[in-house]
């Protein structure tokens, strides 16, 4: 208890100077977790991937479609549960600023595939018999102050022309990393459209998202598929989710390291800067650390006491700066949803913070300590003040 | 009658110490043998320079000697380690030192119950003969007082009572009255002097100020790190 009291005391001498590093240390650790988060962020579609669905697309680029009639035979391959179909639509609502991801898909299969996206069976009812029907999540509606039974008009730039929809449902996330900022239509909607406006491009698939029984089996049946298609015009390639998912991450994985070394460098920086006050507090003490020796304190004694106070300075300025992170976090997520429509701390973010902030108190605490072990009583008793 | 003469507590003997100015070494005391009895009183005199302060810090245990020997009460602390030397200073030796040396994040109280860290004793213990030292020091009343709350002397009388605490044998005091004005000095003078007389407690002090000194059983003077004059062993009685 004593010298906890001396620790804490110690650490509080100079206010200001106190206060600077611990606010100093905050704001880093703060930075940390952003940065480490935006980072875990753009692998979040890989983590939250399902085991069991693999995605089917053409094998020359996405930009490429595949037909429709592909949906019937790939259904039919043994380990297939279910299959549904998804067109990138990119419709502008409004403005260019308003961008959200929309997509037209067969909803019946769709929302059998993908149970994270959760709606009430009114809800659920009145987008599959409403063919201009469309579905929001949450944070979407809740942005552009949407109701079910609104009507909402995009304009088409894969798909030229306004495109009218009726707000039929707003999903909910199962699970807090679920993006709530998604739009979905009918794929009869798009190609009954198409059909009649630019014939050519109807009854084309973007890609097929394809249910299996049992994860294990995925490999197989992703072959299965791909030989169904081999040698045709539109051949296949079929890959799980998750590899699916990748491919996007690694096209700006670059930038993603460059994150990564950034909110490194900005731990070294604050690194620096806490060593450097510790060790002025350090020399500004020699003559006290050499009376506490002079009374049969050990060099043990003196490192505690040093370790202590960096160690109580940095994790305070650490706790502080993974408090901020919070309400940092969920404004990131409110004022910039359509960059970020999930910007949750994850746990081990907050251990990754706090570690960050341990490490920056310990190698704070190297040099003072060890000026104060060494140096020889009779020459820190020379030191005043 | 003829009284005789206590127990030697501190024996000096052919120590020489020098330091290192870049490559050449400076000897700063040569030769010194000099005996200290138990309750002796004894002022370390001597122009700045003449080695009196790096003595007290032979004799004390926190500098290390070139040659020669130190035996304290028995202990040859010029044959202890580091770790040992400083477990020997926390029961032995009480510490003075002329700009006081308080910590001044602790009250008065907390000062004096610094060392007691080092003896185990529990908290309610340690409180015990922190309080009981803070009133033979006329302090009981500024226990809760920081450093800066006090004046010089009640400072002085800190660390004093810090000194004091674990119950040392020997006190030592480098220009414990340097910093102080005369009416304080006197204060702080006559509680060491008592320390001696009441405790038993053996006082090596060094100063420059000859009334200070004045107060001392035995005068000893250094000149260029060479005893110069000392009277030997006086009778507390016939000073």
């Amino acid at each position: 208890m004593f010298y906890l009291k001396l620790i804490i005391r110690n650490s509080f001498r100079h206010k200001l100077r106190a206060l600077l590093t611990i606010t100093g240390i905050a704001v880093a650790i703060l930075a940390f977790g952003l940065l480490r988060t935006l980072v875990g962020l753009w692998y979040l579609g890989v983590e939250t991937s399902s085991s069991t669905r693999l995605v089917t697309r053409s094998s020359i680029s996405l930009v490429f479609t595949l037909p429709i009639s592909y949906r019937e035979r790939i259904r039919h391959v043994p380990g297939v549960t279910e299959v549904s179909t998804m067109n990138w639509f990119g419709g502008v609502y409004i403005t260019e600023k308003n961008f959200f991801p929309n997509f037209a898909v067969e909803p019946r299969t769709f929302l059998s595939i993908y149970p994270e996206f959760i709606l009430t069976p009114e809800e659920k009812k009145g987008f599959l018999a409403d063919r201009q029907g469309a579905v929001a999540g949450r944070k979407l509606a809740a942005k552009h102050g949407w109701k079910v039974g609104d009507r909402i008009t995009l304009k088409g730039t894969i798909f030229p022309g306004q495109w009218e929809f009726v707000l039929r449902g707003i999903y909910s996330g199962a699970q807090k990393s679920t993006d709530e900022t998604q739009f979905f239509f009918h794929w009869n909607y798009l190609n009954e459209t198409m059909r009649k406006t630019v014939p050519r491009r109807a009854d084309q698939i973007g890609i097929f998202m394809v249910a299996v029984d049992r994860p294990d089996r995925a490999a197989e049946v992703s072959r299965a598929v791909d030989a169904l298609f081999k040698n045709s015009l539109a051949e296949t390639r079929t890959e799980t989710e998750k590899a699916f998912q990748l491919s996007f991450v690694a096209m700006t994985e670059a930038i993603m390291i460059a994150i990564q070394i950034v909110s490194y460098v900005v731990i070294v920086i604050i690194m620096v800067v806490a060593a450097n006050t510790m060790a002025m507090t350090a020399r500004e003490r020699l003559s006290e650390y050499a009376t506490m020796k002079s009374l049969g304190f050990g060099g043990w004694h003196i490192a505690t006491t040093i370790f202590g106070e960096s160690l109580f300075i940095s994790l305070l300025g650490g706790l502080l700066g993974v408090i901020g992170t919070f309400p940092a976090a969920k404004w990131i997520e409110t004022e910039l949803s359509q960059f970020f429509p999930v910007f949750a701390i994850s746990d081990s973010t907050i251990m990754l913070q706090m570690s960050a902030a341990l490490v920056v108190g310990l190698v704070a605490g190297i040099f003072p300590a060890w000026r104060g072990i060494t140096i020889p009583i009779s020459a820190g008793l020379r030191r005043i003040g | 009658m003829t009284q005789t003469a206590p127990e030697i507590l501190v024996s000096v003997k052919k120590l020489s110490k020098s330091y290192r100015r870049g490559n050449q070494a400076v000897p700063v005391l040569e030769d010194i043998s000099i005996d200290i009895r138990h309750g002796e009183f004894l002022a370390l005199m001597g122009p700045s320079g003449s080695g009196k302060s790096t003595l007290l810090n032979l004799i004390a245990g926190i500098d290390k000697v070139d040659s020669g020997s130190i035996n304290v009460g028995g202990v040859e602390i010029t044959a202890l380690d580091d770790a040992a030397l400083a477990s020997w200073r926390s029961y032995s030796v009480g510490f003075i030192f002329q700009f006081y040396n308080l910590i001044p994040v602790l009250t008065a109280f907390e000062n004096v119950e610094l060392p007691l860290l080092l003896t185990g004793l529990s908290r309610r213990k340690r409180q015990e003969h922190a309080s009981n030292v803070l009133s033979l020091v006329n302090l009981s009343d500024r226990m809760d007082h920081y450093p800066s709350e006090l004046s010089g002397g009640q400072q002085q009388r800190v660390a004093i009572a810090r000194a004091m605490v674990s119950d040392p044998d020997i006190l030592v005091a480098d220009e414990p009255t340097g910093d102080l004005d005369r009416h304080s000095a006197e204060e702080i003078l006559s509680i060491m002097d008592r320390m001696v007389r009441e405790f038993g407690k053996t006082v090596i002090m060094v100063t420059h100020d000859p009334r200070a000194a004045g107060k001392a059983h035995r005068i000893v003077h250094l000149e260029k790190g060479v005893l110069v004059a000392d009277p030997g062993y006086e009778s507390p009685c016939s000073t």
